[in-house]
């Protein structure tokens, strides 16, 4: 189906998310669209299949105009989105997940769903089990769950928000193989992203968004030049890329110590750690979604408590403490989704830091502001003191949450800490963090992102299956090792070595 | 300027709308009993503030019912749904009365004293037993308050007819009377106890302070907002809750207190007469705003008050009152809910 928008725009308050964009997506192709956080680009996604609706202009398809009323008006119409983060039921099955929600007439019956379900998995190569609960799938496997149940419910436009964001490098190998098969079909895929390589690997044609508008104007052919797509995302300047420089020798007491610590979460056993975390270095955790990195982090932010052995924190033993004592003794955590339970949409950052003040009945509002105007201006946010953080772009959000972390702080721990943000805010983010490791920091930080791993940590610790490898010195490594590592190649003589 | 005045009459328009929607709907089930709407919404708006006696009777109806908001603005501010404020108000009342029946020779001043801090504690007590029942076992505050209230009723009941009986019999309609000094101060012609509307001002002010002011109501309505980040940045997310909780108990306490020694002057089975749910009707109108909470409280009261002399004036019941209260919540929460 071709698909088309003419003069569409939306606005939200004074912000114009989409200025008379004009475009036009032909059938049987993958067509990548770029655009830094806040160009514009999940409000178009949004608004072609019906989540939202424009304030001005048409959307056309096959050169008929269409008024999608919400999303199954948009799927009736052949238009389905997979979102950023899968909106399915996650108690049900997958052939529930699929049943529950079909228009009706597609599906006779159970048994029809279920042949469709597992003709169409593998066409596409994806391995399913009807009968698995989502709560219990990957975020990937939820991803070609969804990707399945649009496809089967007629869509014949397939939208993808940030697909490979949170899976692992196997489920986006996949991923590209479906989606080209798709695009074979006959369909047409709109690959939302801000990663160049992917869009140069997947796409036909790229359409570039900035501040709301296509840059420049209409679709452009792919492949271009990667420093020229670049531009037309962030105007002529981009940040410099950080420098790399050795480790420095710190002698200092370790922030973290495990001592023959056992745990488990679900299925997964994580059995007699035993691992010194030093201070003054970056520590990337990498591996498959759900290797153990996340058990890891609760361990050593004190929300978990360990089933058996120590936690030690700067020396002294927490283990059982509570995540606030954790806290109190230097421990910063920083989860991935930074509105869900970082921090609070609903309050300023000036907010903010008057919760972080400890004494004195009444909360110091005066010096709150002014600690606020302080970490506007040091980490460059794009706010005021009392705008709500939920207004705020993913970026400065996260800039946010970084300048919230008290002076004390001993040890950060960040769970996908450049999650859903463009190069030049990471490129920020990491230039904090790094700040912090030469103030003497130990970061831990997970990313699904190998590059970012390789970029910035001066260790690597690979999880493997609940198993969590020794600290690998970033100089000894290399991204085909460490690929392989993640896959559980070498990594038993890896284990025993350091045995 | 001009944007400024548009913006306004915006804003005015759909709580405008809200009221007009109420009054049509009240007015539709006044005209199916066949009395006039006018003649029904003269006394139920006005007759409260016709003598001054029953003037006096709205204030005493005001004073418990602005507690209970009060306290409900906290725990609304906390993220959490007090149901149980009635049940609160019951176990705040028996609370009361243990010292008043233990010890009916000490001083009055002292006894009310005692009374006002032992009706707290009672119903803040009730109230942690809601916030026990959702951290350990983890059921809801709505359903632990709705069953607590039950409890709270029995328990009242038990009192009145077991161990708190009268001398000469058991009786529903209550305990004996408490001896006259231990009433609360009263203008006997007015039936108006001044030290009731002066509690529940006070009450107002230092919530309204404790709220915005504090560095423990900012914690407060943080956890309200996102319990997982509030813990995250260092606030006992659980014990905010747990003390938003035993605040609006200690209130809804002090309400019950107010209703044995101020108005029936004896525990009655019925002790809380629906006031404590009537104030989750006020905080909910006043979206938990301490500056509408007093105005709507006595509009409420007044309504209540006011279509008392229905059933002797037109001959329909006094319901109507609850029709209109129930109207205007329900449409002020529709006319809230967002555009999409």
């Amino acid at each position: 189906m071709h698909i088309a928008v003419e003069n569409l725009t939306k606005r939200f308050g004074p912000v114009c998310a989409n200025d008379r964009l004009t475009v036009s997506f032909a059938a049987g192709q993958i067509h990548g669209v770029l655009g830094e956080n806040g160009a514009g680009k999940s409000t178009l996604m949004k608004l072609l299949s019906g989540y939202i609706q424009p304030d001005e202009g048409r959307i056309v398809f096959n050169d008929a105009p269409r008024r999608l009323r919400g999303p199954g008006d948009a799927l009736a119409a052949g238009v389905g989105m997979v979102q950023q983060e899968p909106l399915d039921i996650p108690a049900f099955t997958v052939l529930e997940n699929l049943l529950c929600a079909a228009p009706p007439g597609v599906f006779r019956s159970r048994r029809a769903a279920q042949t469709a379900l597992l003709e169409l998995a593998g066409r596409l190569g994806f391995p399913v089990d009807p009968a698995a609960r989502l709560d219990q799938l990957t975020i990937g496997q939820r991803q070609q769950v969804e990707i399945m149940r649009l496809l089967l419910c007629g869509a014949q436009v397939l939208i993808l928000d940030e697909p490979t964001t949170g899976i692992t490098a196997a489920q986006a190998r996949a991923l590209f193989a479906a989606l080209r098969q798709i695009a074979a079909e006959g369909r047409t895929v709109l690959f939302v992203s801000h990663k160049l390589e992917e869009v140069a690997e997947l796409c036909h044609t790229v359409t570039v968004l900035r501040n709301g508008h296509v840059v420049p104007p209409g679709q452009l052919p792919m492949p271009q030049p990667q420093e020229y797509l670049l531009s037309l995302m962030f105007g002529e300047s981009g940040a410099a890329p950080p420098i790399y420089r050795p480790l420095p020798a710190i002698d200092a007491p370790p922030v973290w110590e495990l001592r023959h610590v056992t745990a488990r979460s679900g299925a997964l056993h994580l059995v007699d750690l035993n691992h010194r975390f030093a201070a003054g270095r970056i520590i990337g955790l990498a591996g498959l979604d759900g290797s153990g990195q996340q058990v890891l982090l609760r361990l050593l932010a004190g929300q978990q408590a360990p089933d058996h052995g120590q936690v030690l924190v700067n020396g002294r033993d927490l283990t059982g403490a509570g995540s606030i004592a954790f806290r109190q003794a230097g421990v910063e955590y920083l989860p991935a989704d930074r509105l869900h339970d970082g921090m609070i949409g609903a309050l300023s950052l000036a907010d903010h830091f008057a919760l972080l003040q400890r004494n004195g009945l009444l909360v110091d509002r005066r010096r709150a502001e002014e600690l606020a105007r302080q970490a506007i201006a040091e980490y460059q946010i794009k706010a005021t003191p009392v705008t709500p953080i939920a207004s705020l772009s993913g970026g400065n959000q996260q800039r946010a949450m970084l300048a919230l972390i008290p002076s004390t702080a001993r040890g950060i721990l960040a769970e996908q800490p450049t999650r859903g943000l463009d190069v030049a805010s990471a490129r920020a983010i990491w230039s904090r963090l790094q700040a912090r490791r030469d103030d003497g920091c130990c970061i831990i930080f997970s990313s699904p992102d190998l590059d970012e791993i390789m970029e910035y940590s001066d260790e690597v610790i690979v999880c493997f299956a609940g198993r969590i490898g020794p600290p690998i010195p970033r100089a000894l490594l290399s991204a085909s090792r460490l690929a392989e590592l993640i896959g559980g190649v070498g990594f038993d003589a890896l284990v025993d070595v350091v045995r | 300027m001009r944007t400024d005045r548009l913006k306004l009459a915006a804003n005015l328009t759909r709580p405008l709308l809200a009221l007009v929607a109420a009054f049509a709907l009240t007015t539709l089930a006044l005209l199916s009993t066949g009395v006039s709407p006018l003649e029904a919404y003269r006394l139920v708006l006005f007759g409260a503030f016709s003598t001054p006696v029953r003037l006096s009777d709205m204030i005493m109806l005001a004073a418990p019912l602005l507690l209970c908001a009060v306290g409900l603005s906290i725990t609304f501010a906390g993220g959490l749904y007090n149901l149980g404020v009635e049940g609160q108000m019951i176990a705040g009342a028996i609370a009361a009365m243990v010292p008043l029946r233990l010890w009916p020779d000490w001083p009055p001043l002292l006894l009310w004293l005692l009374a006002g801090l032992s009706g707290a504690a009672g119903g803040a007590l009730w109230a942690l037993l809601i916030g026990a029942l959702r951290r350990y076992a983890n059921v809801s505050e709505i359903f632990a308050g709705l069953g607590m209230n039950f409890l709270a009723s029995g328990l009242a009941l038990y009192m009145v007819l077991g161990p708190w009986r009268r001398q000469t019999s058991a009786s529903l309609s209550g305990t004996d009377l408490l001896p006259r000094d231990l009433w609360l101060p009263t203008i006997d012609r007015l039936r108006l106890a001044p030290a009731a509307p002066v509690i529940a001002l006070l009450a107002l002010a230092i919530v309204w302070w404790a709220l915005t002011k504090t560095r423990w109501g900012l914690e407060v309505r943080a956890v309200g907002l996102n319990p997982a980040a509030a813990g995250r940045l260092g606030v006992a997310a659980f014990r905010r809750m747990a003390e938003t909780l035993a605040a609006c108990g200690a209130l809804a306490g002090i309400a019950g207190m107010l209703q044995v020694v101020a108005v029936h002057h004896a525990l009655i089975p019925n002790i809380s007469s629906g006031i404590g749910l009537l104030g989750l009707l006020v905080a909910l109108l006043a979206r938990a705003d301490p500056r509408w909470l007093l105005p709507i409280a006595v509009a409420f009261a007044s309504f209540t008050v006011g279509s008392i002399q229905l059933p002797l004036t037109l001959g329909i019941d006094s319901a109507i009152a609850g029709v209109l209260q129930g109207a205007l919540v329900l449409f002020a929460l529709v006319a809230r809910a967002r555009v999409r």
